[in-house]
């Protein structure tokens, strides 16, 4: 599973990784590296481990056996590592998940001024600039529930942006989102996956997967199935599970 | 209307009633009336700190008793179980008078009456705190502790920035039945000799012996304190949810 082209170390190393719920195995003997700046778009069906291998990244979940180093640390339980991991690991949730007592601007300033210690000036300034960003800064006095989902989402993208991580993780970003809302959630991601961004994307987007993708990991059963450059994965898949999903998934 | 409708049967009682009813010991029109009056009322400031003070202490207490509640430590989680069950199952009048008499001669510390009620009512009330505020805090999603999480908040400001605000909200009707009951729990600190609305009424009682009038004065004192609680407390929940509109 190591990559060829990777002569700097990876970002994100994971070796062996496996996690129980209960009786239930959502990954087994996972294996992954992601590069600086590169753009991973994990696929797979519902319960096959996706969601599961990206929050043990940010360690929403803990793993059991294997190793996982992101940014040259070994994740464990210890504090100062949960802290670091996730100062430099950004998660966008399918939910939004946004504060939804405090305004926008609070939602987006609360982290950099709580634990990056920025002065109120300093944290509303670079609010404003990442919500420009995602183009909706007229929004900034609203509160999330009067934005529309699509805007919501935007908005949980700058939240993540305002911590100036180096690697974005997103979950199933567009699945709660009506149709007419995805595209706009997805030019941001296009527009950062552009700028040299980190990402692992969980989607069933897969219009956007061929377009930003330096790599498709396909994942069945709590096990990476199959991984391949965008080109390889939509036209040659190499495993019939991957063709059987990508035949339902497109087809549809 | 619907304000009319509790008062109807309280005026009934006061106005239409026969000659068993000897209002003259509280007719503010004569001198020994209006003393009476002034004297029973006198009471309400101590029942109303009393109540103030005591809910305060005990929504801190509570708040501190639930949060190892929702540890996934099982250490920290019986620690709350074995408070909230030992405080629960103790009456309040018992604890009064424990704290009172009992706790100078266990702790070497006398407290004033005042204090001995204040921490009697804060400690009972606690537990009940505890179960509210570990409620609210429960009905807040998960989705809320991982943005917390991914933006790095440590557990404190998680709590005080994102859980406990939105908590607090919605247990705010809940907060305000606490200190209703607060209210009226107090008159049981009379026993202990606390000058409140209670024991102004006993006394008056022993010197002019006018039960049915006196306590009703009492009943009328209680309700008018509690239906401007009432009246705060809803005021306070349209403020908040304004807040965000």
């Amino acid at each position: 599973m190591t990559d060829a082209r990777s002569a700097p170390p990876p970002v994100i190393s994971m070796r062996n990784v496996s996690k129980h719920f209960d009786d239930f195995q959502a990954l087994k003997d996972v294996s992954l590296d992601v590069a600086q700046g590169e753009r991973v778009v994990v696929c797979g069906p519902s319960g096959s481990g996706k969601s599961t291998l990206i929050r043990c990244i940010n360690r929403l979940e803990s793993h059991e056996a294997g190793e996982i180093i992101v940014d040259g640390m070994t994740l464990s339980d210890s504090k100062d590592s949960l802290e670091k991991i996730r100062g430099s690991v950004g998660m966008v949730f399918q939910q939004f998940n946004l504060f939804p007592h405090l305004t926008v601007l609070e939602n987006l300033t609360l982290g950099p001024r709580r634990v990056l210690g920025l002065s109120e000036e300093d944290a509303k300034a670079r609010a404003m600039t990442y919500l420009e960003r995602v183009q909706i800064p007229d929004q900034a006095a609203k509160f999330p529930r009067h934005l529309s989902g699509g805007q919501q989402q935007r908005v949980a993208i700058a939240r993540s942006l305002c911590m100036e991580p180096r690697i974005l993780l997103f979950d199933e970003p567009t699945s709660a989102l009506d149709p007419e809302m995805i595209a706009e959630v997805l030019e941001v991601m296009v527009e950062l996956a552009q700028s040299g961004m980190t990402m692992i994307v969980v989607t069933h987007e897969m219009g956007f997967a061929r377009r930003v993708a330096d790599k498709m990991v396909f994942m069945d059963k709590g096990e990476i199935v199959e991984t391949g450059t965008p080109d390889q994965f939509f036209t040659a898949p190499k495993s019939q599970r991957c063709a059987t999903f990508l035949e339902q998934i497109l087809n549809h | 209307m619907k304000r009319f409708l509790i008062l109807a049967p309280l005026l009934m009682l006061l106005s239409g009633c026969s000659g068993n009813w000897g209002w003259y010991v509280v007719d503010p029109t004569t001198p020994n009336g209006a003393t009476n009056l002034k004297f029973l009322m006198s009471g309400a400031y101590n029942t109303i700190i009393m109540s103030l003070t005591a809910i305060l202490i005990s929504i801190t207490l509570g708040l501190l008793v639930a949060l190892p509640g929702l540890s996934s430590k099982r250490g920290w989680r019986a620690f709350n179980r074995t408070y909230v069950e030992i405080v629960r199952a103790v009456p309040i009048l018992v604890l009064i008078l424990w704290v009172y008499y009992g706790l100078p001669q266990l702790s070497g510390i006398t407290l004033n009456v005042f204090w001995a009620g204040v921490l009697a009512l804060a400690l009972s009330d606690s537990a009940f705190q505890a179960e509210i505020f570990r409620a609210g805090i429960q009905s807040i999603g998960k989705g809320q502790y991982e943005a917390a999480q991914s933006i790095s908040l440590s557990y404190r400001d998680t709590m005080r920035y994102v859980i406990l605000p939105q908590a607090i909200r919605r247990i705010l009707p809940a907060l305000g039945n606490q200190l209703v009951y607060m209210l009226k729990m107090s008159s049981l600190v009379s026993v202990i000799g606390m000058q409140e609305l209670t024991r102004k009424a006993n006394e008056l009682v022993v010197s002019e012996y006018r039960p049915l009038e006196i306590y009703t004065i009492l009943v009328l004192e209680y309700l008018v304190l509690i239906l401007i609680v009432s009246a705060g407390v809803r005021w306070l929940e349209r403020r908040m949810s304004a807040a965000e509109a």
